[in-house]
């Protein structure tokens, strides 16, 4: 492997870790929140969160260029308080991912949630437990396979983003290029060898994780 | 100072269905008060609205000086403050806990070794010491029922709150933890309310009953009060036993036992009867009862007893009367029999009962 492929390689599982690991904090709050809810908005919620599985990425990415660009509102706000620049850069590969992985972990994750017996919370409250502690000692420990699972997904997915982050963080080489960049790249400029080399490898990674994550599911019900 | 647990309260479910408590209470003392109904009668909802886990859309709940829950001024005591231990019929002891672990969930305020300790000597006390380490999914029903029940006073509750402890066990298991059941309820001292649609259950383990129908309270009182005077005929439609009386065991010897009742010795078949018993019940119920106006002294019944009649009450196409015979009994026969008798209050007969319809329940 070439040193350019290595660094592609490491940076992109880098990028996708980092953003599984916002993933997990933000997705169970939603998953959580969507399987307890009794609202009415709960669908609209449902359809929010599932939306940039649907839409075409590039359209997500639209979006959040918009919303991060130093015009943007976010974007903006950032400049103004931290200096901080989001668009163009690392950050933006993150934040790409993040969004583009979340449905797929709070699918995961929900329907975890929705199968524990609420009545095991209940018994929980009896003993004196207060809701922070039902949730990390009952419900957390209960829908763990299927957080896990969510988030192998999730990492999975955010290896082979291309659409938004491309959008979003553009192809500067060494600083935003993920795999899934530098293979479209390679193939415009005729290496396919090296795009061949590149596809193996996202799809070994790939493959592993949805089989973990299969693997994880399908032993939820001891 | 009315101490214990008072409520009156109403909860609507969404299809219709309203529970309508008038007045519960429960003893600060401890003993067993049986929450008694066929199923759908309310039972478990009631329980639940005691734990803080439903919400009552009217009334109050009280125990000794606290409000639990108040519609009125929408005061509610979360469960986690309430300080009951509550069994679920299903147990619902958390699958991913060793048995240790689930006994000990209630004690996390407890340093660790304190909160061993005191789950150690819990099993100890309900004859589980070997399953520390075990998971749910791996017990038996009967290992299970211990474990929920080892979780619910491990707490020191001011409450306990039993949802059909024994009715997801099998019958030979149910006879066995029925009795011990009492035992350890009686050793841990801690007022309870316990939910059940099996009569042998209500009679072996309640000191008072709450008769439940259709979501109402339809009578409560001590248990033999409760079954030897049904207030209306709901009541004794849904108890079936009218006459229930304590009684010592005077001998018990080839499945036949001499019970003494009041100032009477009756002769019960009592096969199932654990040795050593003494303390028991007996039941009759009233159209096992026959009435003759003589001696009748070739009868078969083992048991001839001379009784006095104290009330006739009409009951449909049948008579509902009662009896002194050195205890309360009643009897049900029809009109005609009744008129072919000619039973007036104060006459003179004698109640003939065959021993097997004399059912002993030991306490």
């Amino acid at each position: 492997m070439s040193a350019e492929t290595w660094q592609l390689v490491a940076f992109t599982t880098r990028m996708a870790a980092f953003s599984t690991l916002l993933v997990i904090p933000i997705g169970v709050a939603c998953a959580w929140g969507l399987a307890r809810s009794r609202s009415r908005a709960k669908v609209l919620l449902e359809t929010l969160v599932t939306l940039p599985l649907v839409l075409p990425p590039v359209v997500t990415g639209l979006v959040l260029l918009k919303l991060f660009g130093r015009r943007g509102p976010i974007g903006h706000w950032l400049h103004d308080q931290w200096h901080l620049d989001v668009v163009f850069t690392w950050r933006a590969v993150v934040i790409a991912l993040v969004v583009m992985s979340l449905p797929l972990f709070v699918r995961a994750a929900q329907t975890a949630f929705e199968e524990i017996n609420p009545q095991l919370e209940n018994m929980a409250r009896t003993l004196g437990a207060s809701e922070w502690r039902v949730f990390l000692t009952v419900t957390l420990p209960l829908a763990r396979r299927g957080v896990l699972a969510g988030a192998l997904l999730a990492f999975a997915r955010a290896l082979g983003e291309f659409g938004a982050t491309m959008m979003v963080a553009g192809n500067i080489p060494g600083q935003t290029t993920t795999m899934a960049v530098s293979i479209y790249q390679s193939v415009q400029l005729g290496q396919d060898a090296h795009a061949w080399g590149l596809a193996g490898i996202a799809a070994a990674l790939a493959f592993g994780a949805v089989w973990a994550s299969g693997l994880l599911l399908r032993r939820q019900r001891p | 100072m009315n101490a214990g647990l008072t409520a009156h309260f109403t909860k609507r479910f969404r299809g219709g269905a309203t529970i309508h408590i008038d007045t519960l209470h429960v003893p600060a003392e401890a003993g067993i008060t049986v929450l008694f109904g066929a199923s759908g009668s309310g039972k478990t909802t009631v329980l639940r609205c005691l734990a803080g886990l439903d919400r009552p859309d009217a009334g109050e709940i009280r125990f000794a000086h606290a409000i639990w829950s108040n519609a009125a001024d929408k005061s509610f005591m979360p469960p986690r403050h309430r300080g009951v231990g509550y069994v679920p019929q299903d147990y619902t002891l958390f699958p991913h806990l060793s048995v240790a672990r689930n006994i000990g969930f209630g004690l996390h305020h407890l340093p660790r070794h304190q909160r061993l300790a005191r789950v150690a000597q819990t099993m100890q006390t309900l004859d589980i010491p070997d399953l520390a380490t075990r998971f749910p999914s791996s017990l038996s029903g009967g290992q299970q029922q211990r474990v929920a029940l080892a979780r619910a006073i491990v707490t020191h509750p001011r409450l306990l709150l039993l949802d059909e402890p024994l009715s997801a066990l099998d019958t030979p298991m149910q006879l066995h933890l029925r009795r011990e059941l009492r035992h350890w309820l009686r050793n841990a001292a801690i007022p309870t309310v316990l939910v059940t649609h099996d009569r042998l259950e209500a009679l072996t383990l309640g000191d008072a009953i709450v008769v439940m129908d259709a979501g109402r309270i339809l009578q409560q009182g001590p248990v033999p009060d409760v079954f030897s005077r049904p207030v209306n005929r709901a009541v004794a439609d849904i108890v079936a036993v009218e006459t229930v009386q304590p009684a010592h065991i005077a001998h018990f010897a080839n499945g036949l036992a001499s019970v003494i009742v009041g100032s009477t010795t009756l002769t019960a078949l009592a096969t199932d009867l654990p040795a050593g018993t003494r303390d028991a019940y007996v039941c009759i119920r009233a159209e096992d009862v026959i009435l003759t106006r003589d001696a009748a002294p070739t009868a078969s019944p083992r048991n001839r007893l001379p009784a006095t009649v104290q009330t006739i009450l009409d009951a449909g196409p049948m008579l509902r009367v009662t009896l002194d015979c050195g205890f309360p009994l009643t009897a049900l026969l029809t009109k005609q029999a009744g008129a072919e008798l000619s039973l007036h209050e104060n006459a003179t007969v004698h109640a003939l009962i065959k021993a097997p319809q004399i059912h002993v329940i030991p306490r």
